[in-house]
C-alpha cells in the first residue's frame, strides 16, 4: 500500500503545474475552436429565429443543401467500394506496382484541392483535352453537377483506404486462409471474416470521408462555376452570401455545416467507444 | 488418403524455397517435416494445402492430381501456427464455420450443426468454453479449438504448421502427447511442421528432415537418429562429435578431407590402449546430469573438446577424475567427405 502511494506521488506533478498545463490546453482549445464555433451560432441567430429559418428556406440555400447531400451520397459509397477493394488488395496480396498504388491513393492528400479541381477543368472543360468530344456528345461535366461529384470523389479518395490499409495489414491474411481451407468461397470469406474484422475502422473512415465530402471547398469551387441554385454546394453558398454582406444568411448555412461537424464528432466518439468496448470484451 | 509429391520446385524471386522434392506420404500416417527455419518445410506444407502454388512438379492425393484444385476444394484441414481463429466469433461459431459455409444442399441443419460442434468440442475436451471468444482462451486452448475447427469439415488430410511453436514448454509436452493419442484414434493422414527435433522424434511415425529446400532424409524417428544419411542430419538431430580424420581419428582408414561423425554415447573410454587406433586424451570436465554423466576430453595440445556421454552405471564401474589420461575409441562412427554429402565409410 505504502509503495503504491509513493509511486503515485513520485510520478505526479504538483497541483500548480497540473492546473497550469490543463489551463493552457483548455484556453487554447476555447480560443481557437470553441470561440469560432460559438460565433457561428451567435451570428446566425443574431436577428432571431425567423430570419434564420428564412435564410435556410430560401430556394438557392435549399438547392445548395440538396447538392451537398447528393455529392456526398455518391462520393462516399464510391470511395467505400474503392477503399475496401484497394485496402484488401494492398494488405492481403503481393503484386507489382503496389507501392505505386499506395502513392496514388495518397495523391489527393498531397496536392492542393484547388489544383485537383483545376485538373478536371483542364481535362473536361470546354478548352480541355476531352472538351470537344464531350461537347459533341452533349455531355456537360464542368460547371455542372457531375463535375462537382467528380471533384468530391477525388478529394475524399484516400480517407477510407488509408483507414483500412494499416488495420488490414496488422490483421494479416491467416484468418482468410483459414476460412478458405474450411471451404468458404471468396465472397463468404469477405462477408463472414474480413468485413466483421474491419467494420469499426470502416465506419470511422466513412464518417471522416463524409465530413470532408460535405465540407470540401477548394476543388469544388474551381469546377462549380458558382451558378446559384444550380451548382452551388453549402460551403460555396456560404462564401457567396458572405461576399454579398448577407451575414445572417451566410452564418445560417454555415451553422448547418458546423452542426454537421458536431454530429460527426459525436458519432465518431460513439464509434470509437463502441469499438473499444468490443475490444475490451474480446480481450477479457 | 495418401499423398505423392514428385519433382516439386518452388522459387520466391531468386530464392529457392523448394528444390526437387520427392515424397510419399502413406495413408493414415503422422509425418513430421523437420528442419531449421527457412528450410522450406512450411512452403511445402502450404503447397500441399493449396495456399501456395508450386512452380513445377506433381502433387497427387490418392493418385489424383490436385494442383489445379483450389484450397477450398482439396478437403484439407489446416491448423495455422498462430491458430488464426476468427476473433469476432465465439468458440462454437469458429468450429461451426466450416459447416455453415457449405453449399445449401450439403449444409447440415441447425440441430445437426449443434450436435457436431459439441461432439468436436468434447473431443478436444473444451466443450465448457463454447461461448467464449478466442481472446479469452489460453494458447493451448486456442490450439485445440483450431484443431477442432479444422476437423469439423471431416478432412481427408490434416496439415499443422508448427502446432506447438507458440506454447510454453510444459503445455507443449502435454499437447504433443495428446495429439499423438488423437491421431491414433482418428487415423487421418497428418503432416506437421516443426523445427524441434525432440517433438518430431516423439510424435511422428516418420520424419522428413529438410535443409535448404531439399530433403536430407526420410525415415522413422529411430532411423534418422541412429543412422543419419547426411552430415546435416547428424548435426541437426542429437549431439555429435566431429573428428577431422587427418588430425585425430586414428581408427579410420580415411585420410585427406574427410570428417568422422560420432555420437557422444557411442564412445568407449579405457585406461589403457588396446591397440594403436585408440586416441589418447585428457579429461577436462566431468558432470553428472540426472541419469547420464557427461565427460569432456581433449587431445594433447588441442583445445577442441570431445563430448562423451556415459550412463551413470557405467561411469560408476570406472570413475574418472579431472586431468586423468585415458584412451577413447568410438563403437560406431561414420565418415563423410568435407564439402560433399557423400558418405565414405562407416562401421
Amino acid at each position: 500500500m505504502s509503495t503504491q502511494t509513493n509511486r503515485k506521488i513520485s510520478t505526479q506533478e504538483s497541483l500548480a503545474v497540473t492546473l497550469l498545463l490543463v489551463g493552457i490546453a483548455l484556453a487554447y482549445l476555447l480560443l481557437f475552436l470553441g470561440l469560432p464555433l460559438l460565433a457561428v451560432f451567435v451570428e446566425a441567430f443574431k436577428k432571431g429565429w425567423a430570419l434564420y429559418w428564412a435564410a435556410l428556406q430560401e430556394p438557392d440555400a435549399w438547392s445548395a443543401i440538396k447538392l451537398t447531400f447528393i455529392a456526398a451520397a455518391i462520393a462516399v459509397p464510391a470511395n467505400l467500394v474503392f477503399g475496401v477493394a484497394a485496402a484488401w488488395a494492398i494488405a492481403k496480396f503481393e503484386f507489382k506496382g503496389k507501392s505505386l498504388l499506395i502513392t496514388l491513393i495518397d495523391l489527393p492528400f498531397a496536392v492542393s484541392p484547388v489544383v485537383s479541381g483545376l485538373v478536371y477543368v483542364l481535362l473536361f472543360g470546354a478548352q480541355g483535352w476531352f472538351g470537344p468530344w464531350l461537347q459533341a456528345h452533349d455531355i456537360k461535366l464542368i460547371f455542372a453537377v457531375p463535375g462537382i461529384v467528380l471533384a468530391t470523389i477525388f478529394v475524399t479518395f484516400p480517407f477510407i483506404a488509408r483507414e483500412l490499409i494499416p488495420l488490414m495489414q496488422a490483421q494479416g491474411k491467416e484468418e482468410e486462409e483459414a476460412a478458405v481451407s474450411l471451404g468458404a468461397s471468396g465472397w463468404q470469406t469477405f462477408w463472414r471474416v474480413t468485413l466483421p474484422n474491419i467494420k469499426w475502422g470502416l465506419l470511422y473512415g466513412v464518417i471522416l470521408c463524409n465530413a470532408r465530402a460535405m465540407g470540401e471547398f477548394g476543388a469544388v469551387s474551381v469546377v462549380s462555376g458558382h451558378v446559384r441554385g444550380m451548382t452551388n454546394t453549402m460551403p460555396l453558398h456560404v462564401e457567396i452570401l458572405y461576399n454579398e454582406y448577407n451575414a445572417v444568411a451566410a452564418f445560417a448555412v454555415a451553422s448547418l455545416l458546423a452542426l454537421l461537424a458536431v454530429v460527426t464528432l459525436v458519432v465518431k466518439s460513439l464509434v470509437e467507444w463502441q469499438a473499444r468496448g468490443q475490444g475490451v470484451r474480446l480481450q477479457n | 488418403m495418401s499423398i505423392t509429391i514428385e519433382n516439386l520446385h518452388k522459387h520466391f524471386g531468386a530464392y529457392k524455397a523448394l528444390d526437387n522434392i520427392n515424397l510419399e506420404v502413406n495413408s493414415g500416417e503422422l509425418l513430421a517435416l523437420l528442419g531449421p527455419s527457412g528450410c522450406g518445410k512450411t512452403s511445402l506444407l502450404r503447397i500441399i494445402g493449396g495456399m501456395e502454388l508450386a512452380d513445377s512438379g506433381k502433387l497427387l492425393f490418392h493418385g489424383e492430381d490436385v494442383q489445379q484444385r483450389d484450397a477450398r476444394e482439396r478437403n484439407v484441414g489446416f491448423v495455422f501456427q498462430h491458430y488464426a481463429l476468427f476473433r469476432h466469433m465465439t468458440v462454437f461459431e469458429n468450429v461451426a464455420f466450416g459447416l455453415r459455409v457449405k453449399p445449401k444442399k450439403e449444409r447440415p441443419n441447425e440441430v445437426e450443426i449443434k450436435r457436431r460442434v459439441h461432439e468436436l468440442l468434447c473431443l478436444v475436451q473444451l466443450d465448457f468454453l463454447h461461448d467464449r471468444y478466442p481472446a479469452q482462451l489460453s494458447g493451448g486452448q486456442r490450439q485445440r479449438i483450431a484443431l477442432a475447427r479444422a476437423l469439423a469439415v471431416e478432412p481427408k488430410i490434416l496439415l499443422l504448421d508448427e502446432p506447438f511453436g507458440a506454447l510454453d514448454a510444459q503445455v507443449r509436452k502435454e499437447l504433443r502427447r495428446w495429439l499423438r493419442r488423437l491421431h491414433d484414434e482418428l487415423h487421418i493422414t497428418s503432416i506437421f511442421v516443426t523445427h524441434d527435433q525432440e517433438e518430431a522424434l516423439e510424435v511422428a511415425d516418420r520424419v522428413v528432415v529438410m535443409n535448404k529446400g531439399r530433403i536430407e532424409q526420410v525415415g522413422t524417428p529411430d532411423e534418422v537418429y541412429a543412422s543419419p544419411a547426411t552430415p546435416f542430419v547428424y548435426q541437426f538431430i542429437g549431439n555429435v562429435n566431429l573428428f577431422h580424420s587427418r588430425d585425430h581419428a586414428p581408427w579410420t582408414e580415411q585420410h585427406g578431407d574427410a570428417v568422422a561423425y560420432v555420437r557422444p554415447h557411442d564412445i568407449d573410454i579405457s585406461r589403457t590402449a588396446q591397440d594403436n587406433t585408440a586416441l589418447p586424451v585428457e579429461v577436462k570436465l566431468v558432470r553428472a546430469i540426472g541419469s547420464v554423466v557427461r565427460v569432456e576430453v581433449a587431445t594433447n595440445g588441442s583445445s577442441e573438446l570431445i563430448a562423451i556421454e556415459l550412463s551413470r552405471e557405467r561411469f560408476d564401474t570406472a570413475p574418472l577424475l579431472l586431468g586423468d589420461k585415458v584412451f577413447i575409441r568410438p563403437r560406431q562412427f561414420r565418415v563423410f567427405a568435407t564439402g560433399d554429402q557423400h558418405e565414405l565409410s562407416a562401421t
